[in-house]
């Protein structure tokens, strides 16, 4: 029993940063240039997505058996849809400016590559309760580095900190590096991000 | 024998310090050259002499302040990237190449720049323009004008601005209030740079440039960015580095020859409208106008020149300076930017190695090329 919670911890654990999905894998980088112009549009948008995740994870943990082999993407992406489908009806009822601020990006969690990157890999070939924790973990750590992306290029694009929240502070009011909350600066500080990770976090791995 | 000849070259020479790897010698006999990448640095930067002190006329002292911290921090970077980003022993900050980039950075910048931006844009400039690709050699874009358009999309207010300083009837140097000083160029202008006042509709279009405008522009006294208003000056430096054979004639001659060519012929519909001018007259004073306005004679003959970011042929550098000045043509006529010298440059340093592949040397003792 204890090597079984070991081994759901592990799986947990290794969506943070060994198997960061931006860090590592490389998934879900599209929205993550597009919506992380802020750290609050990381937050909305990395739960939005942990929670199609969570659900579909769960979904397809218990389907596995059911679904034919030579469907099982389309069938994959129906899953994902309809919680996704859930996920956008309720940010538009309850938090209209988030949003309004992530856009398409929200309807697009259908086709993110974590999503059905982790159906592929992980829940339609492991149990409901590893694929809960992959699920958590997996998020949690697209979200950790959304909110991290968001914050950096907020804090030196617009001189904020976490603006849009109770907590807003306004820390410079010109000069604000502007290329970093524009598309070429996320993608120059992804790139930094990335190298800088590979060299220092693949050595301890 | 020379293969054995090879063998024996080989065991002589010094193994390579850094990379571990053997150098490669070929049989006997060798050219010497005394041209290394000090020298040839050294000497381009001695030939931004010129534009400098002409900058310095223009624009006072802040000129000459912009270009020091730029070359400062430059030198500053490429000491500490080499030294821990890229692991390197040995320095390379006496090879001048930094320098030269901090140098034509600062030249494509206005005088009015705060100090602290243009220190950054010059960091920028040496680690993302040229350390992260793996140093001299290995960068696919022009360091110094990747500085720039960091620094235009980060603080465009700052870096588009242009300030123009005068010496007054008492010979002392001071800031003219706006536009008002620049001398006898359009009335109808308010912005400091010619291109500028073109973009923004503020410039008569049925008005041409006259001589007398287009020889303040060839000497320089109009606004614009600290060392490029002058094409007089550069003129000079460029034609010493032709004569020390650093540069070739063919990237600012056919640079410049096509931004002329397609100037005439984009404003030749207007010429035949005119009333008061010959046609051919106007389109003339335009195509020089646009020639001279801006930083078409920096960007040709020190930044797309660029040994390690032009093709290696002649012709390739041809297609290469035809490309880069049908989009100057491009930006400045249809684009959203007043002046496209640094985009079209960074543009085609993006298909230089495509250039390199289609364009090759004829291999030598091939008469007729390869078949």
């Amino acid at each position: 029993m204890s090597s079984a919670n070991k081994s759901v911890w592990a799986e947990f654990t290794k969506g943070l940063l060994k198997e960061n999905p931006i860090l590592v894998i490389m998934l879900g980088c599209c929205p993550t240039l597009a919506v992380t112009t802020c750290a609050i549009n990381g937050i909305g948008m990395g739960a939005a997505a942990t929670f199609v995740l969570l659900c579909s994870n769960i979904f397809i943990a218990v389907l596995k058996g059911v679904i034919p082999g030579k469907v099982r993407i389309p069938v994959f992406i129906v899953i994902a849809a309809g919680f996704t489908t859930i996920v956008d009806l309720l940010m538009h009822a309850f938090t209209p400016d988030l949003y309004k601020a992530l856009g398409i990006f929200i309807p697009l969690i259908v086709v993110n590559c974590i999503i059905l990157g982790r159906a592929e890999a992980f829940a339609s070939k492991n149990g409901i309760l590893p694929s809960i924790a992959d699920a958590l973990g997996m998020g949690l750590g697209w979200t950790l580095m959304l909110v991290f992306i968001g914050s950096f290029r907020e804090f030196l694009g617009s001189g904020t900190v976490l603006a849009g929240t109770p907590l807003e502070t306004a820390v410079f009011g010109e000069n604000q590096f502007l290329l970093l909350i524009l598309p070429p600066g996320g993608f120059i500080l992804m790139g930094f991000i990335m190298a800088f990770s590979n060299r220092f976090l693949k050595k301890s791995a | 024998m020379p293969e054995e000849n090879k063998d024996t070259t080989a065991k002589e020479a010094p193994a390579a310090p850094a990379s571990g790897r053997k150098p490669l010698f070929s049989a006997s006999p060798h050219i010497t050259s005394d041209e290394t990448v000090p020298k040839i640095m050294w000497t381009v930067a001695a030939a931004c002499a010129p534009a400098l002190f002409v900058g310095v006329y223009f624009f006072g002292p802040a000129a000459a302040l912009v270009t020091g911290v730029c070359v400062a921090s430059a030198l500053a970077t490429e000491w500490a990237a080499t030294r821990f980003f890229l692991g390197r022993k040995e320095t390379t900050i006496t090879d001048g190449s930094a320098a030269v980039t901090g140098i034509l950075l600062a030249f494509c910048l206005p005088s009015s720049v705060p100090l602290w931006q243009a220190a950054v844009g010059a960091a920028i400039a040496v680690f993302i323009g040229k350390t992260v690709f793996g140093g001299l050699g290995c960068n696919i874009f022009n360091p110094a004008l990747i500085g720039r358009a960091v620094m235009l999309a980060a603080w465009p207010a700052a870096v588009s601005g242009a300030a123009f300083l005068e010496k007054t009837a008492s010979g002392a140097l001071s800031l003219p209030s706006a536009v008002a000083r620049v001398p006898n160029f359009v009335d109808a202008m308010t912005q400091a740079t010619p291109l500028a006042a073109i973009k923004e509709g503020k410039f008569d279009a049925s008005a041409c440039p006259s001589w007398h405008d287009l020889n303040n522009l060839f000497i320089g006294r109009c606004g614009g960015c600290l060392g490029e208003t002058s094409a007089l000056a550069i003129l000079v430096g460029g034609i010493w580095l032709l004569f020390r054979k650093i540069i070739t004639w063919h990237i600012p001659v056919v640079y410049i020859g096509t931004v002329f060519v397609l100037t005439l012929a984009a404003k030749a519909p207007d010429a035949f409208k005119q009333q008061s001018m010959e046609p051919v007259l106007y389109m003339l004073q335009w195509s020089l106008f646009h020639v001279l306005a801006g930083g078409l004679f920096l960007g040709a003959f020190f930044m797309a020149t660029d040994m390690v970011t032009s093709p290696m042929t002649g012709a390739g550098k041809i297609v290469f300076a035809a490309g880069a000045g049908a989009l100057v043509v491009l930006i400045r006529f249809l684009g959203g930017y007043p002046e496209g010298v640094c985009y079209s440059i960074l543009m085609m340093n993006m298909v230089v190695p495509l250039i390199d592949r289609f364009i090759k040397p004829r291999k030598f003792g091939t008469a007729g090329g390869p078949k």
